[in-house]
């Protein structure tokens, strides 16, 4: 009889293997996007589509969510401030750090729940349902169908929606600052805009398209590859939005870290 | 590429192999349909009828063997030469595998969207004629939800005729189906062979619809064909898993 230790480092063999697999496929998966997403024919209904689902249906919530982190950081930044005396710094503090990190990030976990768990569902049933086989058997290319205008969507739609975010987090924080003590809408934004430049907002945004990217790719990844009926579906879904954040958690850090090299003052 | 003249082969499966993780699925398969004609591939659950299916529209790979369409051979074939192909192939999916996002007309119309010059109009008044050629005109506005299988088996037929193929792979086209929607579908088979004079593959176990509409009978067991002929040469066959087949059918 094997011993314990003997499983276990069999099981850990057989799991290394599996995620080197993983990792082989999903290249490959990107490699092939690169290739579909250049090459004609596009589909630019179902891209206008899918901008749709993604951008306009998402807005509700990121508005909200975005709202939120802004009354929270208020609250919370302003108590700090006023013990170490800097209560006038209130409007450059939320203002950067909406801009700098909250808006992109809260955006990017959004949209990871909401269109990562989406696509993996939609295609990953799609699969198990034999639709999928029914596109390419109407000579249609469902890769081009289905997953380059999914994560060419996540691309375009991310920046749009973290300046909704931006927009929507700033004013609310500013409300729930005059509520406690009232300074008027222009002179917060005044103040809080006054040594925000190019370099903070428009790297910052334009890195949410790497996140788009991220939840697109692992959303139609995992879904394209579902196996096993409904409770696959379910694996698929589930494992696109745990990956989607977590990839986008980890890129973010990198990310942070390139733009301060990069747009250093 | 068009339907050859009468007679002439339309699909030629020549020692055609497949095999799933060391378990062999098909084993040097040769079959030939000729145009116009009608072919019933019988089989027990699980003996690769659905895989043979798949591998004439090239859903899946061989192993080895060739697979000759309407003249070309599609093993190895780019993808961009292999939707030419598929352009004049219908296929009816097992469970009819309709969009479930659009609406029966709008699963009719999706072929014709990508490969035709048709307006969104046009494009909807084609899907229901198609519709209307299956019995089905009245259902163009309803999800594939809201239908029954016989009917959703009809939308799927319709959705492999919208590109007027030379060539229709049928995938258990009665399968869970009650006695009376079967016989309507084997009807409407038949009606569709005689209005287009489409060269056929029908992969069931039911030997009632391969007495309804097959021309010739191919009978496949372990990975080979071990019959292939009439249904009346099949019926009086005296190998024993074949007659053995037949009358527990």
């Amino acid at each position: 009889m094997p011993k314990q230790t003997e499983l276990a480092g069999s099981s850990m063999g057989s799991r290394g293997q599996s995620f080197l697999e993983w990792i082989g496929e999903l290249g490959l998966f990107t490699a092939k996007l690169a290739r579909s997403t250049f090459s004609a024919p596009f589909h630019f209904h179902e891209l206008l589509q899918q901008m749709h689902e993604v951008g306009t249906r998402s807005l509700p919530l990121v508005v909200l969510a975005s709202a939120a982190t802004g009354v929270v950081l208020s609250l919370q930044t302003r108590e700090s401030l006023v013990r170490f005396g800097a209560k006038s710094l209130l409007p450059v503090v939320i203002v950067l750090t909406i801009i700098k990190e909250s808006g992109p990030i809260i955006t990017a976990l959004v949209v990871c729940g909401r269109v990562g768990a989406g696509i993996g569902a939609q295609l990953g049933s799609m699969k198990v349902t034999e639709q999928i086989d029914a596109i390419e058997a109407s000579a249609v290319d469902s890769f081009k169908l289905l997953v380059v205008t999914r994560v060419v969507a996540c691309i375009l739609m991310l920046p749009l929606l973290t300046i909704v975010a931006d927009c929507s987090g700033i004013l609310v924080g500013w409300l729930a600052n005059t509520l406690i003590e009232h300074v008027s809408l222009l002179p917060f934004l005044a103040d809080g805009f006054r040594q925000v430049t190019f370099h903070d907002l428009l790297p910052s945004t334009a890195r949410t398209a790497i996140f788009g990217f991220i939840i697109g790719l692992l959303g139609c990844f995992q879904g394209m590859r579902t196996t096993g009926g409904t409770e696959g579906v379910a694996r698929s879904a589930t494992s696109a939005v745990v990956l989607a954040s977590l990839f986008v958690i980890l890129a973010d850090v990198g990310l942070v870290r390139l733009i301060q090299v990069l747009f250093a003052p | 590429m068009s339907q050859p003249p009468t007679g002439s082969p339309a699909i030629q499966i020549t020692d055609l192999c497949k095999a799933f993780g060391g378990q062999t699925v098909l084993a040097r398969v040769n079959l030939q349909v000729k145009a116009g004609e009608t072919l019933v591939v019988l089989g027990r659950s699980g003996t690769g009828k659905s895989v043979l299916l798949r591998l004439l529209i090239g859903l899946q790979q061989p192993d080895s063997g060739s697979i000759h369409m309407l003249g070309r051979e599609i093993t190895g074939l780019a993808e961009k030469d292999l939707y030419e192909v598929r352009k004049k192939v219908g296929f009816v999916f097992q469970n009819s595998a309709l969009y479930d996002s659009l609406t029966v007309a709008e699963n009719v119309a999706f072929p014709l969207k990508f490969h035709t010059r048709l307006t969104g109009s046009q494009r909807q008044d084609r899907a229901l004629e198609i519709l209307a050629r299956v019995g089905m005109e009245e259902a163009g506005a309803k999800m594939p939800t809201d239908i029954s299988g016989g009917m959703k088996k009809r939308v799927g037929l319709a959705r492999a005729l919208a590109l007027e193929p030379d060539i229709m792979l049928y995938d258990e086209p009665t399968a869970g189906l009650d006695p009376i929607t079967s016989s309507e579908i084997n009807d409407l088979i038949l009606m569709l062979q005689k209005d287009r004079a489409m060269s056929s593959i029908v992969v069931t176990h039911e030997i009632h619809s391969a007495a309804t509409i097959a021309d010739r009978v191919a009978l496949l067991d372990q990975g080979s064909i071990v019959f292939d002929g009439t249904f009346a040469a099949l019926k009086q066959s005296e190998d024993p898993f074949v007659s053995r087949f037949v009358q527990t059918g």
